[in-house]
Parts: C-alpha cells; sequence; structure tokens
C-alpha cells in the first residue's frame, strides 16, 4: 500500500540545524550535522544505536543542548533567542521511547496538564480540547483510567494525544514503539500515520522501516554522530549510496 | 488452600518463644515484688488523668491529661510545620541553583550532626530570646478578645503557656524537618527524569513541573519512610521537656517525683504515647493503601 502523499506540498523550513557539534563530556555525539526540515515535511532518522539520533531530535525541544553551530525552530535560534525553552516546547510536540505518562493523574488529566498550565486555558477548555483528541488517537473510552490500567499501546497513543493537545506545529518522536509489544506498534503506527496525513511536520526515529517507506518524504540515516545519507525512501530503500547505509538496511530489513 | 487463614495455626516454635515471654514477664514482676520490695499502688493513678473540680462541679484534667495535650499538640503542629519545611528545603536540595541547595545542605547537615538535646538546648535560647519577641506572640495574646483567646486555646494550649508551646513547636519541627528534608529529596530523586522530560515537552514551567509531576509522585513513594519520621517526631516531643515545656514527659516528671510512684506514672505515660503513636501509625497505614488505589 502507498501512502497517500496527498496535497502535501512542502513549505517554508520551521526547522535548520547549521554546523551543529555537540558532545556528552569526552563523547563528540553529534558531528557538523546540517538538516533543513520544512512545513508539513515527515523526517524519519534512522541509523545504529548509539549513532545521536535521539540527541539530534532532543536539541529541537531543548532537552538537549548543543554546543556549536546554529538550530533554528520555528524562527527562532535556540540557545540565543529571547524565547524560552517552555515557548519553543509549546510549538513542539515530543513522544518518548519508554511510557513516561504521569502516573498518578487520570489519562485526561494527562492531556489536560499542558493546556491548561502552560497554555493558560480553563479547566474546562483543557478538558474539551483533551477529549477530542484522545477521540482522535481512538481511545476517548480510557479518558478516566489511570496509566497503569492502560496496555502500552494505550499509553503510547495517550502521550500522542498529550503532546497534540498542545497544538504544536512539530511532532518529535523518539523511537516511539519500542518500548511496545509487537502486536502494539501496529496502533500506535496507525495514529502517526493518521498524524502525517494531516499535515503534520513531523521528524520520527524509528527502526519501523515500513512505517518509514511508507509515510516519509525524507529518510535521514545517521552513523556515529553524522548524517550519511538523507534521500526520499524510494531511492535510500532502493539503492542506498553509502556502504554503512546497504550494512545497515541489510541487516534490519533480513528478517 | 492448606491455609486459608495465616497465623491461626502454632508450631511448636511459636510454643516455646511465647512460654518464654511469660516466663521473662514473670520473673521480672517477680523481681520488681520481691527484690526491689517496690509495693504496686495504682490507686492515685486516675486521678492524676482526671481530677473532680469542686469549684466548677464538673471532672478537669489533671496534669498528666493537660500534658498528653501538649504534647498532642506540639505533635500535630510540628508535624505541619516540620512537613512544610521538609518539602521547601527538599525541593531547595534538588534545585539547579547552587545556593539555594547549599543552604538546604547546610541546615541538614547542622541538624543531623548535632545531638537533638544539644540543639534544642542552644535553639531554645536563640527563639524565647530573639524569635519570641521579634513575633510578638506574648503581646498577641494578652491583647487578643474573648472569642480568639478560645481558638487560640484550643490550637496552643492554656494562655498563658501559649509562648512556651510555640517555642516547643519550632524547636521539634526545625530539628524534624531536617530528616523530613533528607526524605523529600530521596523521594524527588527517585522520579525518574523521564517524567521531567514529559512535563517540559508539553511546556510545563520548572515551579509547575514540580508542583504537579514531581512532587506528588516524590511524596507517594516516601509515605512510609515519611510516616515513620512522623512518629519519631510524636516521641521527639518529649525531648523539649527540658526546655520546660509543660508537655506528658515534662509533667510525669513532675507527677512521679510528687507521688513517689514511679512505676506507675511512667507505665501509665508508656502507655499514652504507645497510643498516640500506635493511632499515627495505622492512620498512616490507611493512607499508604489509599495511595496505592488512586495510584497506578
Amino acid at each position: 500500500m502507498r501512502f497517500p502523499k496527498g496535497p502535501h506540498t512542502p513549505g517554508k523550513v520551521v526547522i535548520e540545524f547549521e554546523g551543529v557539534n555537540k558532545w556528552f563530556g569526552e563523547f563528540h555525539v553529534l558531528k557538523d550535522i546540517n538538516l533543513q526540515v520544512r512545513e508539513r515535511e515527515r523526517v524519519v532518522i534512522c541509523g545504529p544505536s548509539g549513532s545521536g539520533k535521539s540527541t539530534l531530535i532532543r536539541c529541537i525541544n531543548r532537552l538537549e543542548e548543543h554546543q556549536e553551530g546554529r538550530i533554528v525552530v520555528d524562527g527562532h535560534e535556540l540557545g540565543n533567542d529571547p524565547k524560552s525553552a517552555a515557548a519553543i516546547r509549546k510549538e513542539v510536540g515530543m513522544v518518548f521511547p519508554i511510557l513516561n505518562l504521569f502516573p498518578l493523574l487520570r489519562v485526561v488529566y494527562n492531556c489536560m496538564r499542558g493546556p491548561s498550565n502552560a497554555g493558560g486555558f480553563s479547566m474546562a477548555e483543557a478538558r474539551d480540547r483533551a477529549m477530542e483528541y484522545l477521540a482522535r488517537v481512538r481511545i476517548p473510552e480510557q479518558a478516566e483510567k489511570y496509566p497503569g490500567q492502560l496496555s502500552g499501546g494505550q499509553q503510547q497513543r495517550v502521550a500522542i494525544a498529550r503532546s497534540l493537545c498542545m497544538q504544536p506545529r512539530i511532532m518529535l518522536f523518539d523511537e516511539p514503539t519500542s518500548a511496545l509489544d509487537p502486536e502494539m506498534i501496529k496502533e500506535v503506527l496507525d495514529v502517526m500515520a493518521d498524524l502525517a496525513k494531516s499535515g503534520m511536520t513531523m521528524i520520527v526515529v524509528t527502526h519501523e522501516m515500513g512505517f518509514a517507506r511508507t509515510v516519509a518524504d525524507t529518510m535521514v540515516f545517521m552513523d556515529a554522530g553524522r548524517i550519511v545519507e538523507s534521500a526520499p525512501p524510494e531511492r535510500f530503500f532502493a539503492r542506498p549510496e553509502s556502504g554503512r547505509s546497504k550494512l545497515f538496511l541489510s541487516r534490519i530489513l533480513s528478517h | 488452600m492448606a491455609s486459608r487463614r495465616k497465623g491461626i495455626r502454632l508450631s511448636w516454635v511459636d510454643c516455646i518463644v511465647f512460654a518464654a515471654l511469660i516466663a521473662a514477664a514473670a520473673y521480672v514482676s517477680y523481681r520488681v515484688d520481691s527484690v526491689l520490695e517496690y509495693r504496686w499502688d495504682w490507686s492515685g493513678i486516675p486521678g492524676y488523668l482526671y481530677r473532680w473540680d469542686e469549684d466548677q462541679q464538673r471532672w478537669v484534667a489533671n496534669l498528666l491529661m493537660q500534658g498528653l495535650f501538649t504534647t498532642l499538640r506540639l505533635a500535630l503542629w510540628g508535624i505541619v510545620l516540620a512537613a512544610v519545611i521538609g518539602v521547601l528545603f527538599g525541593i531547595m536540595r534538588t534545585a539547579g541553583r547552587l545556593f539555594p541547595r547549599m543552604l538546604s545542605r547546610a541546615y541538614v547537615e547542622l541538624i543531623r550532626n548535632i545531638p537533638p538535646l544539644v540543639f534544642v538546648f542552644i535553639f531554645y535560647f536563640f527563639i524565647s530570646s530573639q524569635v519570641m519577641p521579634l513575633l510578638g506572640v506574648e503581646e498577641y495574646v494578652r491583647n487578643a478578645s474573648a472569642g480568639t483567646l478560645a481558638w487560640l486555646e484550643f490550637l496552643f494550649g492554656p494562655p498563658k503557656l501559649i509562648p512556651n508551646v510555640i517555642a516547643g513547636i519550632l524547636c521539634l519541627s526545625m530539628f524534624e524537618g531536617a530528616y523530613v528534608t533528607e526524605i523529600v529529596r530521596a523521594g524527588i530523586q527517585a522520579v525518574p527524569k523521564t517524567q521531567a522530560e514529559a512535563g517540559l515537552s508539553v511546556g510545563l514551567s520548572d515551579r509547575q513541573l514540580m508542583r504537579y509531576v514531581i512532587l506528588p509522585q516524590a511524596v507517594q513513594r516516601v509515605v512510609p519512610p515519611l510516616a515513620g519520621q512522623f512518629i519519631t517526631l510524636v516521641k521527639n516531643s518529649s525531648i523539649v521537656s527540658l526546655i520546660s515545656i509543660q508537655e506528658l514527659t515534662f509533667l510525669a516528671v513532675e507527677t512521679a517525683v510528687s507521688t513517689m510512684r514511679m512505676f506507675e506514672v511512667w507505665i501509665t505515660v508508656a502507655a499514652l504515647y504507645f497510643g498516640v503513636c500506635f493511632c499515627c501509625a495505622l492512620l498512616f497505614n490507611r493512607l499508604e493503601r489509599r495511595m496505592a488505589v488512586t495510584g497506578p
């Protein structure tokens, strides 16, 4: 099945990396990263573990700070702009590799926290919005449960709804299915595909190559802190240019 | 299926231990009776709990019960204040900025590393000579209207002892607050970092993150050690008897000395402390269970 690329017309650049370097102590984790992501573009980042994929996207919402180069998100240069990290984070949603809903809050309150505290909405408005997005991820009926009562896949869908409640312009997914049992992966990927259809700008770190093939506009392959290859999925999967990406693909596509 | 009800059947080990305990108790009471030649006389004790007041024509609390009420007030206010201090300093202890972290660390280490008695002696001097005049407690009580006075009496005990009780509360809560601080810090640090990241990623500020995400989870984690600390606080309230706060231990000393009924008075006092602390323990057990139900 081909994913309908549809009305999708990439717009202006919303995320730009220019010569970004980052170290963890002595470890050089990001090396000369140059990357542009346009509005409504879907970028999938793949690569072996430890290659800096997560660090790269965590730099976008300031969970990590880079030491060299420029990162511009939605017109604001990170670390240099008076606009605070909290303000950037309202524009950029994120879904994490592990299940990290707030365990003491019911599902609906998990989703309301952002809008009511950071977004300045009343509780009633926040609730309406939470229910709207819980319906989008197809679990409105779980709203009054606690996260611990949900399956991993459901929790991860709530996590997506929780991010969407801030109505971000950009969504980051950091291996959103890596903590899930195989039978739950599909429900999360389906929700992400829906989101892609709606025209959300997305950067996804994942090993789900089926998802990447159908949804991505651009594949980015990273290895040892560098972006080794960046290409449309058709070309990336059919004719990978670098030796490293060939090897990587042969390993994860062979089974 | 074999053991539908636990703890009903006794093994022979249980029987031996039980017999040994009874023998030990019998031996001790024999020694007290025959060797110490102690004459047990419990008859006066109830009178020191409650006495019949001829003038008012009603039962009024006597020394031991007055002491118990003061101890309860000390404990209650002490717990509240120690919890506030503990949460505040506990948060500061994990703060990103250096100054609050150092201040909190200094407070904790200072108090943890000197004996409670020594602390109480030093701190009481400071409080009674500096803090109490500054707060103007005595003046406030003296000028209070009858209505407020009734409230104050309910909250802090007899009006003329209020400055005394407040000094005791401050000593006790400052002291126990240091331990609560450490417990809260441990709780905060036990909350996974990913929770903070989740909170930040939906745009919460540091303060909102602490209040809505981190602190509730931290507190839930530390209910058992906190319960232990609060029960310790109730017991440690006896320390302030040394600075003449008229609580249970202080008045028990007076009663024991004046009546010469050492064992009877102290056993009664022990029973009273046990009752209070055991009730606290039951209360916290319930709280813990309830939090577990509403939790994940």
